[in-house]
């Protein structure tokens, strides 16, 4: 089982009480009206499909019930950091290094 | 023997030397939610104390305020101790009665945290005494209060009671014969 701290509570606990919920750092355009087909259609569908380091949400949804944002390696399931919503996406060089 | 929820009256529920699990009387419980901005004048206008902390638990009176996560709260009070719930709050939030949602049971004994291992993915021990944490429970939502060392309160919504009650009862029995 995954152990995934939650930057909200600032402990880390076990998989079972998050649930995953897609790729972060995906936002919706301000003036949707003025969306091409094609944006909409990569806002609404494409993703990026990362092999190796990928930025994604979490939510602890049997504790703080938040949204968080975690950058997992999707090759070794590891869990390179959690932070809060609507933070900066954190530097992946600087992740990568710690992590080696 | 399929167990319904009006099937479970306060009282024993399992015991042994284990541990003991017992039902609570009924209580009234309220949701707060509020951002953290209304934090302030929501608390000075209930005349209540909301913790800051996720897991925290404030006591004024006989009124007890559990942080659930960082806009969320859970206020516990005596049947008819309500009186903030009629209090008027200027600032934006929501306050909803839940008393009827949830049932509690109280986990005694010396293997009290053990036996909340059987269905808490979380380590029970990472709850101290005077916190409350809402978790899981063998699948279903729990809010989980730790009063003393040997001396939990589990609040779960009243369908999914008796599937918990049935595993506390053996896990009870269990511990005891080991």
């Amino acid at each position: 089982m995954l152990l995934i701290r939650c930057p909200y509570c600032d402990e880390t606990l076990p998989e079972l009480e998050f649930a995953y919920a897609g790729e972060a750092h995906i936002a919706r355009a301000l003036d949707p009206s003025s969306v091409t087909d094609e944006d909409w259609r990569d806002f609404l569908f494409i993703r990026s499909n990362a092999k190796g380091p990928h930025y994604e949400r979490w939510r602890h949804v049997h504790g703080c019930g938040r949204f968080f944002n975690a950058v997992r390696d999707t090759v070794t399931d590891r869990f390179l950091t959690t932070y809060k919503a609507g933070e900066a996406k954190p530097d992946l060089e600087t992740l990568t290094g710690d992590a080696r | 023997m399929t167990i319904h929820p009006h099937d479970l009256t306060p009282g024993k529920i399992a015991e042994s030397a284990a541990c003991k699990v017992h039902m609570l009387d009924p209580v009234a419980r309220f949701s707060l939610r509020a951002h953290e901005p209304e934090r302030k004048a929501v608390a000075d206008a209930l005349e209540l104390d909301l913790p800051w902390y996720v897991g925290d638990v404030a006591k004024t009176g006989e009124t007890e305020v559990l942080n659930l996560g960082p806009d969320e709260w859970l206020i516990v009070a005596p049947e008819g101790q309500t009186d903030f719930a009629s209090r008027t709050v200027d600032a934006p939030h929501a306050l909803t009665d839940i008393s009827d949602r949830e049932l509690t049971f109280r986990i005694t004994g010396p293997r009290a945290s053990d036996l909340l291992t059987l269905g808490c993915p979380r380590d029970p021990d990472s709850i101290k005494p005077g916190q409350g944490r809402r978790t899981l429970f063998d699948s279903a939502t729990v809010v989980l209060w730790r009063d003393g060392e040997n001396d939990f309160r589990m609040d779960i919504w009243r369908s999914f009671a008796p599937h918990a009650v049935s595993l506390l009862a053996l896990g009870c029995a269990e511990l005891a014969a080991e």
